[in-house]
């Protein structure tokens, strides 16, 4: 959020909203707009962005939470009765009124308190509607304001989508609204328009000096013209912050994701200020707990091509593309890709290292809630992941199969799979782990290489020696850290999924 | 050549079959006779007794269009609320409302009867009357209006309210000039159907009150005397009609294809 000391003129306070199906489209959302900003919401579709626009210009109400505009609740009040206009996604024009009289329509309906001198010299007061030259007046300078000068007379249905877009924004602007709500009002015109639009409407806001709520799917326009942007996900507000602030720190990988290209890796801290992603221990700026498991995002044009040998991560270069400015090059380290800018091409199959400065690490604390790993399925149904071998389930990759006699899988459709080294997502609880003293009753084995207490149990982090594997889970019993112990997991809590269909 | 020949012929049969009874009736209406076949001479006399029907003409023409123009309105509002109202009640009430479309018209005759009945009136009254083709009519105006607030971008009353409409005022200032054309045509279904309507006409009308419909239909069943007296007059008052009716319809296509051609143009 900015850091001017300007007054809040909105303010969302556990704002939720559940359809009648029960889905939660907004999920207490508590969040508060400055006067005058330039504030913006950010999702995917579906993401809630576009209800919480609608309960605040009034057409759908919160199932909980309030609304507040300067300080006063107007969660009941109806849309008519706030000083709120709203730019609609597909204009919304009035198509039996012309240009004029769809942007004088607020403009006529509005009442306005006038006070008199009556003969005596005593003040009355009377609310009366405008003149039509004071009408008059107003729309004309909203049509300048839009570059539509001699447009009055025109059908709405003879213009253009730009101009149409154009009429919409007068039509709001000229009721000189406290704050004005577009949605989306750039999704239907093409992309040259759309940045040319994107640029009059940043100067637009800069001239009127009102509050503008912005709601776009597109992350570009979002960094380009906001102050502030609100990252949705799910109906949640994952981040809110300056467009250099999201791009640079983003919160979460969702949101690294979603704004740029980026590279997301899970790591883990290993040292102060140390991480470990990608086979090597880098040097980092932000703090973390030893052991932490985060996700760390790198920025494409952050990462740094040498020749082998010279970074740290060495890798071979196996896409590259032209895009105008720059190349865009894919590196594989092992079995993780890179993605890379640079101005400087590095051909395809050229070996390469890599080199990340500290401060191009972006380190994101990881809701941390099941063991991912991935695996392969034996030759004799058992799966193997995370150094180890475990007895599973295998038919539970296909809904409805059994297993015969000589091992095969039957689908419910009758055909026959031989699952034996088909790729598989294994996922396992954090409640699922037990470990033993014992090396041969489980299936991989590991140093207990953290202990942390978390009120009622601890949790422990059990890594194997070969490939760095991590088991994470929860236990009320005590261990000692550097302990050499086995993993044991029930058949039934190896919960497996298919990378990809296979071939039959 | 043949196949020509005969699918001509028989758009020309089924033309003739609709045809040749209006325009004899149009022709014995010119007939100073009152039998039909029996040419006499032409003449207008039954053109100029007229003047003896007047008060059933006046009769239908006001039913018409009192009625029509009351359906209308409960139409029209009764469309609006369906297509806002939301869940299952939304979906009954709209069921609802249609059935009367389907339904048999005897049966909502005896229904009508039996309400009044109920509710203590004369079963034959005009107000009984009045109620009857409005319940005819609304559910048709109901059905040609929907279409068009579906087609309405379901955002231009919420721009109203934006704008700083109330409810009311969004409803008449933008929702009915959208819907307009669908309520014109409402309208005018609402007038036709009254207009030709004899079950529930003469089912619900006091005895002494007659529209077209009931009083050919009694000139003919009960040939007395004073009716069948009349029968040729309503021969002149059906030419007329018929030349109005196809008036109206050219009328309509010189409009509708000068629209086509203007739209040609833009």
């Amino acid at each position: 959020m900015s850091n001017n000391s300007k007054e809040k003129i909105i303010e969302l306070v556990g704002l939720t909203r559940e359809f009648e199906d029960g889905m939660l489209a907004v999920d207490n959302v508590n969040l508060y707009v400055r006067k005058g900003e330039f504030i913006t919401f950010l999702g995917p579709s579906g993401c809630g962005k576009t209800t919480t626009l609608r309960m605040i210009a009034g057409f759908d109400k919160p199932t909980a939470g309030k609304i507040l505009l300067n300080g006063k609740d107007i969660s009941d009040l109806p849309p008519n009765k706030r000083p709120i206009n709203t730019v609609f996604q597909r204009y919304a024009l009035f198509p039996h009124l012309n240009v004029y009289e769809n942007i004088a329509f607020g403009l006529k309906l509005k009442k306005v308190k006038v006070t008199y001198q009556d003969s005596q010299g005593k003040e009355i007061e009377k609310i009366e509607k405008l003149s039509k030259t004071e009408i008059n007046a107003k729309v004309e300078k909203a049509l300048k304001m839009v570059d539509l000068e001699g447009f009055e007379k025109r059908s709405v249905s003879t213009l253009s989508g730009g101009q149409q877009q154009r009429v919409a924004i007068a039509r709001a602007i000229v009721n000189e609204p406290k704050i004005l709500l577009l949605d989306e009002p750039l999704g239907a015109l093409d992309l040259k328009m759309r940045k040319d639009m994107q640029l009059e409407l940043k100067e637009m806001h800069k001239k009127l000096g009102i509050t503008f709520i912005y709601v776009t799917h597109d992350q570009e326009e979002a960094l380009t013209m906001s102050d502030t942007i609100v990252v949705m996900k799910d109906g949640v507000i994952q981040q809110v912050g300056t467009p250099t602030d999201i791009y640079n720190e983003p919160k979460n990988s969702f949101v690294a994701d979603f704004i740029g290209e980026s590279n997301i890796f899970s790591a883990t801290i290993v040292g102060d200020r140390k991480v470990r992603f990608i086979g090597h221990n880098f040097d980092c700026v932000d703090d973390f707990a030893i052991n932490e498991k985060v996700d760390v995002v790198v920025r494409p044009e952050d990462v740094i091509l040498l020749d082998k040998g010279e970074g740290q991560v060495d890798g071979k270069i196996i896409n590259s593309i032209f895009k105008g400015v720059h190349y865009e090059m894919v590196m594989q380290v092992g079995k993780t890709e890179i993605v890379i800018q640079s101005t400087v091409e590095r051909k395809v199959g050229e070996q390469v290292s890599l080199l990340i400065k500290p401060d191009n690490i972006h380190i994101m604390a990881k809701e941390f809630s099941t063991n991912k790993y991935d695996g392969y399925i034996t030759k004799h149904n058992t799966v193997c992941f995370g150094d180890g071998e475990f007895e599973c389930d295998v038919t539970q990759l296909y809904k409805g199969s059994i297993l015969d006699e000589d091992g095969y899988l039957i689908t419910e459709d009758g055909d026959k799979i031989d699952l034996t080294d088909v790729d598989v997502n294994v996922e396992v609880g954090l409640k699922d782990i037990e470990i033993s003293d014992h090396e041969e009753d489980g299936g991989a084995v590991g140093n207990i290489v953290s202990m942390i207490y978390k009120g009622d149990h601890y949790q422990l982090i059990v890594r194997t020696s070969e490939n760095e594997e991590d088991y994470v889970f929860d236990t009320e019993d005590t261990w000692n850290e550097n302990d050499r112990v086995s993993v044991i997991i029930k058949k039934e809590n190896i919960k497996l999924s298919l990378k990809q269909e296979i071939k039959r | 050549m043949i196949k020509k020949f005969f699918t001509r012929g028989y758009v020309f049969l089924v033309l003739a079959f609709i045809y040749i009874p209006i325009f004899i009736l149009v022709m014995y209406s010119f007939n100073q006779g009152k039998v039909i076949g029996v040419w006499e001479r032409f003449s207008f006399i039954w053109y100029r007794k007229l003047g003896e029907i007047k008060d059933v003409v006046f009769n239908t023409i006001t039913l018409a269009v009192v009625s029509s123009i009351i359906a209308t309105i409960l139409g029209t509002l009764g469309a609006v609320g369906i297509y806002y109202s939301k869940g299952k009640l939304g979906k009954s009430v709209k069921t609802a409302s249609q059935i009367p479309v389907v339904n048999s018209e005897v049966v909502t005759a005896c229904a009508l009867v039996m309400l009044m009945i109920i509710l203590g009136l004369s079963h034959r009254s005009i107000f009984g009357l009045y109620v009857g083709h409005i319940v005819l009519s609304a559910p048709f105006v109901v059905l040609s209006v929907i279409p068009k607030l579906k087609q309405m971008d379901s955002n231009l009353y919420e721009a109203a309210l934006d704008l700083g409409a109330t409810p009311f005022q969004a409803l008449f200032k933008v929702v009915l000039p959208e819907i307009l054309p669908g309520v014109f045509s409402g309208f005018m279904l609402a007038i036709t159907l009254s207009l030709d309507d004899y079950i529930i006409t003469a089912t619900l009308s006091p005895l002494d009150y007659d529209t077209i419909s009931t009083a050919v239909y009694k000139a003919i069943a009960l040939s007395t005397e004073k009716a069948s007296e009349q029968v040729p007059i309503y021969r002149a008052l059906t030419t007329i009609i018929f030349l109005i009716t196809v008036l109206a319809v050219v009328l309509m296509n010189v409009r509708s294809n000068k629209k086509v051609k203007n739209n040609g143009k833009v």
